[in-house]
């Protein structure tokens, strides 16, 4: 279920079944500000990839609570989406990036989700606070 | 939301994506590729109705290129944009070949 939904806030379960959910807030963001196709894709990634790092590893074991934070930035034509989840505390950005000139049979299947969003947004930070992981990303549009 | 459309002809298979491949729907064509490669040397990814591809999607196209390295070729034609921009991104580019 859905936890509660302010106008840009969105609280659900940390799990996979629940990214429609969080798909459909972030579009709905999105159409409100006029967002260019390309950025909306762009974006529509970085969060998908981020909201599944979240449930795949933040709660082994137990159902949590991500908390998704939407911010137009209008002098700056920017969006900004925050991910906050009181998991374990995991800093993405600590992960080597995956070897992308390996051949298809040296590559492994997985590990570029959060390299395709550092690689798709103009900035994505991660800081840990008041127990909780923030994960935040940041695309002018 | 993906719909897979697969049409095989001797060792030759084509599959047609249209929708959005990610993270909810990867699993289906996962099981579709694993399932029907057997005995296939030539296979196509037809993505021209293809509109999404995220990392989940990216792991299923990376897998079947690993098995048709091992018994034959595949090919990857008619991608939008926007999909094109994610191979380069992640260096699939290189790895896929792309038509």
């Amino acid at each position: 279920m859905i936890i509660n939904e302010k106008d840009n806030m969105l609280t659900v379960e940390a799990t996979v079944e629940k990214l429609p959910n969080v798909m459909k807030f972030i579009d709905s963001k999105l159409e409100e500000i006029s967002c260019a196709q390309k950025s909306q894709n762009q974006i529509r990634t970085a969060v998908e990839e981020l909201f599944v790092n979240i449930a795949h590893y933040a709660y082994p074991g137990e159902i949590g609570l991500a908390e998704v934070r939407f911010k137009f930035i209008e002098k700056e034509r920017a969006v900004e989406i925050s991910f906050a989840d009181k998991g374990i505390p995991y800093d993405p950005l600590k992960k080597t990036d995956p070897d992308i000139s390996l051949s298809a049979d040296e590559r492994a299947i997985g590990g570029l989700g959060i390299y395709m969003a550092k690689k798709l947004m103009d900035d994505f930070r991660y800081e840990y606070k008041d127990s909780q992981n923030i994960n935040t990303i940041y695309k002018r549009i | 939301m993906l719909n897979i459309e697969k049409t095989k002809d001797n060792g030759n298979m084509k599959i047609s994506l249209e929708g959005r491949l990610d993270t909810m729907t990867s699993t289906q064509l996962e099981i579709e590729v694993q399932s029907s490669l057997d005995g296939v040397d030539n296979l196509t990814f037809d993505l021209a109705k293809l509109d999404y591809i995220s990392s989940a999607g990216l792991r299923v196209l990376l897998s079947a290129q690993k098995i048709m390295n091992k018994q034959g070729k595949m090919v990857v034609t008619n991608a939008a944009e926007e999909i094109k921009e994610i191979f380069e991104v992640t260096g699939f580019s290189d790895i896929l070949t792309i038509q």
